[in-house]
């Protein structure tokens, strides 16, 4: 398997020009979202979702305007992936998760496995869709278009560890600058989803950007969830065995 | 800068990493407002207060760059007896006429001119009716190129002294009282831009139309040009006063001008009334001293490659083949003379007039008065059909079945489908390559243009009014299926030839006797070595920051113009810092990574003899090498049509009383007083806010390159206004609604963006509250989404030099709710014109 690849997401950098929005629409030809003014900030997209990959949240505050472009987090231990029946969503060799349209059956189990709410049924054809990375980009050598797109390099894209290690550094940068309140999120190998292979750099509470404080993989819990299943399964099996026992 | 130039502004992102300090000003928190250092809010119309507070804070502590100032400035000039300030006459200066409002400039002429400069152009009323050329900016035949001067600057009549007497009473205080920025927030931007200039730093301006489109416009632009050479900003790197142009290549439109008074390279268009023939021509347009003293080897260069062969000394060139003026025939004269049925044809190509120009409504009633309208765009734009969809129609101010005009639609290629030059804002020419054919009927304005002369050719006879056109040089080489002349060929023609035909190398090669052609003197050499220069790419990293092989920049492939001045008098590097380009003694030649604006190997001692012409008439320390008098003009003693210095006015329409002077507004703007462009009166409670127009990242100009598309449209679908919570409070209106604004030209409607971004601006006792929309949509243009048209509240008042609307600053009422349909709308706009 070649390196992990992933995004870092510099939100400090972000200058809201939406051209990562437009960028994934166009190279993955994923249709338009409707037209509709929100009167949310100068977001007329909303959230992420079957028609938008890449998100910008416009975050209006005293003095400052936030804004920061999401995306897939390509999760570590990635539920959508877990609860797939039809093999549709695969671990890539760059250790990205991807939905293959032609196998997905629209099942939809992966939509609510997911944990920041990233991955959506279309309606038009009931298949699921999210951000692939640009898996084909990435076959044929390229980075992914929102990353090609964006002119301030708010978007990285690279190879995860090396992400990281950049990340850091930025962090330390920031806060030696008096901006304390720079932190990352989704980086962590230990947090909830086993690491983001999209993660970023935020200036306030992640709940401040719609995003999930402390997301966990919905399918943490399922071996548990079985094994205490099984038990209660044998408890029952006994209670009736004893009840068949006692009668004769 | 990020809402409109995002690509661009990786740059200042970049700057802002190495540790540049970003302010940005404006009446609207942006996304540029969003990723700078320091926002400041300033009322929409009021920079000249705030700059003009910056160049009095730099006077009053003596923080000028004293050695630049002295040596590459006129502060030292002194100036004619005759002239009078602002200061001395309460908001005017000398020669002013009530009657025409207009001034006659002789008064403010360099000591010992007066006399001459009443034989130049800005002297003459009926030049004055045309916007002037670049060349005035060289002062006039006869003025000498060493004016009197006072080193000592002590002079009362110095420029030096003339300025800080005009300045003085650009306070910290009359910022907060007009502007609306604190004395605090003055403070730290006025200790962030002088300690950031001099040998060591220097600090760049950058603007765009925020600045130019007002009735002031042109002195917004000279009041930034006196604060950066008061601070040695200019011709250093770092430094500079930086244009963000509107679209792609309007640097270009304008070099190689689609405008009424130029001929290519900033050379005026003769007057019918006023030039008599080349020499006569040659003898009013301009200085002999200076690079502009060469400007017959310019104009006849022109003429030959427009008349090749034909144009012979004995003919003037076909100098009489020209064009001429007969007075203004700016656009909105054009529009006027539509309405009045005197202007019976119009070529639309790449604009929307009917949405992107001032008062909508003139524009369309122009429109309607044709007999015949071509339009080339991408899209079936609202100016294309106007005759079906106008707000008019709905009104009834306007009937389909009365509409004579017969409307040709020409589709256009796209920049993709067809190759060329663009010509950016630094002067850098970069060749496109064509991606792809057109589609269909779609084709190139190069292609149009010039099967269009093919036919009309061959519909002319041998009349004498026809030679001009005959006789022109047409004959490019074609290639493809559809004929396309070949844009390298012209672009060759563009660069210049000598007489076996050669491609120019430089400018100076140019010759006043014919033996060589020219499209555009200012491009010449960018088809040097018989090499399209444009089409360079050699990669940032394989060649230094410069970057001189990557495109062409005019002239000469210079990066930063008047470059000279990055070296101190002795021509050496004002600092290590700032090294740029200096004078190397050894081999006697300017040298450094960028091509010297200079010629090479004059030395800083050169020192020029008696009656010296052109830039020989300029000294070795002299790198303002197109000013007749080779300084950087603080005062501008000729050219300008509404004063030597920068002065306050409100704009047309405001709501505050100008506390600077007597006089509310330029005295010299250009008004439109017709019924169809009706002004809110000054100071009106029935128009109580002010509001200003703007641009959003997801859209381009007036929408008809990206209304179409869906992944545009989807991201700001609708025309909104932003609104202080404050003024939501006041007025009744509610984020997400709809308000409906009011002038005395129409009434629109918008969604309600109510937002904290906008605040209410506190001046002295008043509160003015600011108003701002997006000018994007309009009712047709294959728009996915669709809107009433802002420009349609914009009243036309021009600015007097360059005649630009003020589009930026405006006053309004604002209402809760939609507006009233049809010919109720007609009677609110009555109800508010009465009162």
């Amino acid at each position: 398997m070649a390196e992990r690849m992933g995004f870092f997401t510099d939100t400090t950098l972000c200058i809201g020009c939406k051209a990562c929005e437009v960028a994934c629409k166009e190279w993955n030809d994923v249709p338009d979202d409707g037209f509709v003014f929100r009167a949310t900030s100068y977001d007329n997209t909303g959230a992420l979702g079957a028609d938008t990959w890449r998100h910008v949240a416009f975050i209006e505050q005293d003095s400052r305007w936030l804004m920061s472009s999401d995306v897939c987090k390509h999760c570590t231990h990635a539920a959508c992936l877990d609860v797939c029946p039809t093999g549709a969503l695969f671990r890539t060799e760059f250790d990205t998760v991807v939905v293959q349209s032609d196998v997905c059956n629209g099942c939809g189990y992966c939509v609510p496995a997911c944990p920041y709410g990233v991955i959506d049924r279309r309606e038009r054809d009931g298949r699921a869709w999210k951000c692939t990375m640009c898996y084909d980009r990435l076959r044929g050598g390229l980075e992914p278009a929102c990353a090609k797109a964006c002119p301030t390099k708010s978007i990285q894209f690279g190879p995860l560890e090396e992400l990281r290690v950049r990340a850091e550094e930025r962090v330390e940068r920031l806060h030696a600058e008096g901006m304390t309140e720079a932190r990352l999120y989704g980086e962590d190998p230990d947090n909830g989803v086993g690491g983001a292979g999209a993660f970023f750099l935020l200036l306030d509470e992640p709940e401040t950007y719609g995003l999930p404080p402390d997301p966990v993989v919905t399918t943490r819990d399922l071996g548990e969830m079985w094994r205490w299943a099984g038990v209660a399964a044998f408890g029952l099996a006994g209670a009736l065995a004893a009840c068949f026992l006692r009668r004769s | 800068m990020a809402e409109c130039h995002p690509v661009g502004y990786q740059w200042v992102m970049e700057a802002r990493e190495r540790g540049a300090k970003v302010f940005h000003i404006d009446p609207r928190f942006s996304r540029t407002s969003a990723t700078v250092d320091r926002y400041l809010q300033i009322r929409a119309g009021t920079d000249i207060v705030l700059i003009g507070a910056l160049i009095n804070h730099v006077l009053t502590n003596g923080l000028d760059f004293r050695e630049y100032v002295l040596a590459y400035t006129n502060a030292a000039t002194i100036v004619s007896e005759e002239f009078r300030d602002t200061e001395d006459l309460d908001g005017l200066f000398s020669g002013y006429d009530p009657e025409s409002g207009r001034y006659d400039t002789t008064s403010w002429a360099y000591e010992g001119d007066t006399g001459k400069t009443e034989e130049m152009s800005e002297g003459d009323p009926r030049h004055a009716e045309a916007a002037g050329s670049d060349s005035y900016g060289a002062r006039g035949a006869g003025s000498t190129a060493t004016p009197p001067t006072d080193p000592t600057l002590s002079h009362p009549r110095c420029v030096y002294q003339i300025l800080k007497r005009h300045f003085s009473r650009y306070t910290p205080e009359r910022v907060a009282e007009l502007c609306g920025i604190s004395p605090e927030q003055f403070a730290e931007l006025a200790e962030a831009v002088t300690a950031n200039s001099g040998r060591e730093r220097t600090t760049a301006w950058v603007y765009s139309v925020g600045w130019t489109q007002h009735s002031v416009g042109v002195q917004y632009i000279r009041s930034a040009a006196i604060l950066q050479l008061l601070l040695g900003n200019m011709g250093r790197p770092g430094g500079g006063i930086m244009a963000l142009r509107g679209h792609a290549s309007i640097q270009g439109s304008t070099d190689i001008p689609t405008l009424f008074n130029l001929l290519p390279g900033y050379i005026a268009m003769p007057h019918a009334h006023r030039h008599d023939g080349l020499d006569h021509y040659l003898d009013r347009e301009g200085g002999d001293t200076g690079w502009w003293g060469n400007r017959r080897a310019y104009v006849v260069s022109l003429l030959k490659a427009w008349w090749g062969d034909g144009a012979t000394e004995e003919n003037d060139y076909r100098f009489d083949y020209l064009p001429r003026l007969t007075g203004d025939h700016g656009h909105y004269a054009t529009v006027m003379g539509q309405i009045d049925g005197k202007v019976k044809g119009y070529f639309v190509v790449g604009e929307n007039p009917a949405v992107g120009s001032a008062n909508g409504k003139a524009q369309r009633l122009g429109l309607a008065n044709l007999d015949w309208l071509v339009v080339r765009d991408l899209m079936v734009v609202e100016t294309a059909s106007f005759w079906k969809d106008a707000p008019e129609i709905e009104t009834g101010e306007l009937r389909t079945e009365d509409i004579a005009t017969e409307v040709f639609f020409m589709p256009a290629a796209s920049h993709v489908e067809k190759e060329g030059t663009f010509t950016n804002t630094q002067r850098l020419l970069q060749w496109r390559e064509k991606a792809l054919d057109p589609p269909d009927d779609c084709r190139s304005d190069l292609w149009f243009y010039y099967h269009l002369g093919k036919l009309i050719r061959q519909r002319l006879g041998g009349d004498g009014i026809d030679r001009p056109v005959m006789e022109l040089t047409w004959d490019y080489p074609e290639e493809g299926r559809h004929r396309d002349p070949s844009a390298e060929a012209v672009l060759r023609e563009i660069g210049g030839v000598d007489a076996d035909g050669r491609p120019l190398a430089s400018l100076r090669e140019l010759k006043p006797d014919g033996s060589t052609s020219c499209g555009c003197w200012i491009y010449c050499g960018v088809y040097a070595d018989g090499v399209n220069q444009a089409a360079r790419r050699k990669p940032r990293g394989e060649q230094g920051p410069v970057a001189p092989e990557w495109g062409w920049a005019w002239p000469a492939n210079r990066r930063i113009l008047y470059n000279r001045a990055s070296a101190d008098p002795e021509g050496r590097p004002w600092s290590e810092r700032k090294k740029y380009v200096y004078w190397d003694a050894e081999k006697g030649r300017w040298t450094g990574p960028d091509v010297p604006d200079f010629e090479e190997d004059k030395p800083p001692s050169y020192r020029p003899p008696e009656g010296a012409k052109a830039q020989d008439a300029l000294a070795g320390t002299d790198p303002f090498i197109m000013q007749s008098d080779g300084k950087g003009w603080l005062y501008v003693p000729s050219g300008l049509a509404d004063g030597p210095l920068p002065a306050h006015y409100e704009p047309q329409e405001s709501p505050i009383r100008n506390t600077l002077y007597g006089r509310q507004s330029n005295p010299a703007r250009r008004t439109i007083d017709r019924p169809e462009n009706p002004y809110n009166p000054p100071l009106s409670s029935r128009f109580p806010y002010v509001f200003t127009t703007s641009r959003l990242t997801e859209h381009h100009t007036a929408g008809g390159m990206s209304r179409p598309l869906p992944y545009l449209a989807e991201l700001q679908p609708a025309l909104f206004c932003e609104v202080s919570p404050e003024l939501a409070a006041e007025v009744g209106l509610e984020n997400g609604g709809w308000a409906t604004v009011v002038t005395e030209r129409t009434a629109i409607e918008m969604r309600v963006l109510v937002t904290g971004r906008v605040r209410p601006l506190r001046l002295g006792g008043t509160t003015v509250h600011q108003i701002v929309m997006p000018y994007h949509w309009g009712y047709g243009g294959g728009g996915l989404v669709t809107g009433d048209v802002v420009n349609d509240l914009s009243p036309i008042v021009l600015d007097p030099n360059v005649y630009i609307q003020e589009s930026k600053a405006g006053t309004c009422d604002i209402l809760p709710g939609r507006r009233p349909r049809g010919q109720a709308l007609l009677a609110l706009i009555e109800r508010y014109r009465h009162g």
